[in-house]
């Protein structure tokens, strides 16, 4: 096999600092060694080099267009979606395959020998098929609800009916492989439920649930590339799908486990519709407290210790400059200022480190959770920008709450919490939030942008 | 019996697939949360070699239904490897910038050396 070529270029990454670029050179020699150095079992090369050129052309155009214009907020929804493509990917080749085998089988006769290896290509091209599929739909899904185009959508017996489709696409799968149903209407029909599958799967979750989701997705088109592998008996292929897959599988359990869910839980798209029903049952009530900017500088200013707590709020609106500026002026007044990061925070673990590192917030000032959570005690205020569910005291102390067991932010035994949000709108786990009613917590509404632009000059002008 | 078969004339393929499984677990039980996100999607980029599938389909083509079929799938490939390593490269790119960002960049660089390393073993 010639992609040892390939694969020998990929393990050599000595000289290079950047792991990374070493991956993509690695994965571009591979692409050019399979183009030039393939051979199939007759000796021949590949044909339709230029329509393959063209193709690489088209798609790296697109492809860095994208991804070097998108926002750094949009990251993950870009994941999403580029993981989608290659979901898609997967499951054209099994289309192709599938109709390739269908053509060979017509015109030769069959050996034993050869029926063996048929049943066997038959189910690496079923599995490539149908978790091409569920993770090309389910990403797109993804990415349309990151990106606010699709709302949460839940049916009712949601449940049902999406064990029924997974059931529905296991029971098919498995007679269509011991040939009780045949024909290519099948093998489409499979295709149909796959994709119906893949978006009810997504649809229903909520936005904290997305980055499981999504990391889940990423490891199903792992393996759908792993069973490309298979197919062609190639190592690159096998290598890069299954090690994805693998690393994608623990990624995501970690994550489930950082939420206190089970990945069952979120398999079945439970999550969204029975925090719907939860969040009306159980409002904490109360009045809240509303603090002017001036104040809320005033108390910033003359504290010993701040906490920041950023949230998706923080990314969407862009403001994690301003959010780093504010930083600065009260480290200049002799403030102590960190930020806490919750795992979760953002819309993928480590998305809030991605942020704030882009505003130069340096690293030894993001302090994770574990950490932090003790020295909330000392802390004079805390400084809650656009997050909500991370810092909801009902994870701890109310067992009915959809959340309950999930670590958070224990921002509610600081001196004082400076909550700064768009509107009293529920978080993405649709639940509210005890903290707010607290007599030490005040609310300071607005977009979290124009509200830190509007807290720094309060706090220069001090 | 087609299933025996088949797993006995892939007998190294699967191998090298229980060891890729533990070579991933490895891997990610060794790396911050903090790194998720870039590892995230250069391992979104890295499966991206579904693109091999494609091009080798595409090159074997005769009619032109599956010709057009795998031309989008080159392209769609294309997408997934090109757009990955584009949207890792610029996460990294922000780490690097500031100078304690040498431990995030050193250790996202050992998860790739240590997946080179795994593909070694495996030969």
């Amino acid at each position: 096999m010639t992609f040892i070529l390939g694969l020998k270029m990929l393990s050599k990454p000595d000289t290079a600092r950047n792991g990374n670029l070493i991956a993509a050179a690695g994965m571009v020699l591979a692409i050019f060694a399979t183009i030039f150095l393939y051979k199939d079992s007759e000796g021949n090369h590949l044909h339709n080099l230029i329509w393959i050129f063209l193709a690489l052309a088209i798609g790296t155009v697109i492809g860095w267009i994208m991804a070097k214009r998108v926002q750094m907020t949009a990251m993950p929804q870009m994941v999403s979606f580029f993981n989608g493509m290659g979901g898609a990917c997967a499951a054209i080749i099994s289309i192709i395959e599938y109709n390739h085998l269908n053509h060979v089988l017509a015109t030769t006769t069959m050996t034993p020998e050869m029926s063996a290896s048929y049943q066997g290509k038959i189910l690496i091209i079923l599995a490539g098929l149908i978790i091409g599929t569920v993770s090309f739909s389910g990403s797109i899904i993804a990415y349309g609800k990151l990106e606010g185009k699709i709302g949460d959508f839940s049916i009712k017996g949601q449940q049902v009916v999406n064990i029924g489709l997974l059931l529905a696409i296991l029971v098919s799968s498995v007679l269509f492989y011991l040939g009780v149903i045949n024909g290519t209407f099948w093998f489409y029909i499979i295709l149909l439920v796959s994709v119906m599958y893949g978006v009810l799967f997504v649809f229903p979750i909520g936005g904290a649930d997305m980055p499981v989701v999504i990391s889940l997705l990423n490891s199903f088109t792992g393996v759908a590339a792993a069973c490309g592998g298979f197919l062609y008996n190639n190592y690159v292929m096998l290598i890069g799908g299954i090690l994805v897959g693998s690393a994608g599988t623990i990624l995501t359990v970690s994550m489930c486990k950082a939420m206190n869910r089970s990945l069952l839980n979120v398999l079945v798209g439970n999550f969204g519709g029975g925090t719907a029903a939860a969040s009306t049952g159980s409002t904490a009530g109360g009045s809240t407290k509303e603090i002017t900017k001036s104040d809320a500088a005033i108390l910033m200013k003359y504290a010993k210790k701040v906490v920041i707590v950023p949230g998706y709020g923080l990314a969407v609106a862009q403001a994690q400059h301003t959010c780093h500026e504010l930083e600065t002026i009260l480290e200049e007044s002799g403030v102590e200022v960190k930020y806490a990061i919750h795992p979760v925070a953002g819309r993928m673990p480590g998305h809030m480190n991605v942020l704030l590192a882009e505003s130069n917030v340096s690293y030894d000032k993001l302090i994770e959770m574990e950490d932090i959570n003790p020295e909330f005690a000392t802390t004079d205020v805390v400084l809650v920008v656009g997050a909500n569910d991370v810092v909801n005291p009902a994870a701890k102390t109310d067992p009915s709450s959809p959340i309950f067991g999930m670590p958070i932010l224990e921002v509610e035994n600081a001196k004082n919490v400076i909550v700064m949000k768009r509107s009293m709108k529920a978080g993405y786990a649709g639940i509210d939030n005890a903290l707010f009613y607290q007599p030490k917590t005040y609310m300071l509404f607005g977009d979290a942008k124009d509200t830190l632009v509007k807290l720094v000059n309060e706090v220069k002008s001090l | 019996m087609g299933i025996l078969e088949f797993i006995s004339s892939n007998i190294q393929m699967i191998y090298l697939v229980i060891l890729m499984i533990f070579v991933g677990i490895e891997l990610i039980s060794h790396v911050p949360s903090v790194l998720h996100t870039p590892l995230m999607s250069g391992a979104n980029a890295i499966h991206g070699v579904v693109i091999i599938g494609a091009i080798i389909v595409m090159g074997q083509a005769e009619g032109s239904l599956s010709l057009i079929l795998g031309f989008i799938a080159v392209i769609l490939g294309t997408l997934n490897v090109v757009g990955g390593f584009v949207v890792t490269d610029r996460m990294l790119e922000m780490f690097k910038k500031k100078n304690n960002g040498a431990y995030i960049s050193r250790n996202l660089f050992n998860i790739f050396s240590d997946i080179h390393i795994g593909i070694e073993d495996a030969f």
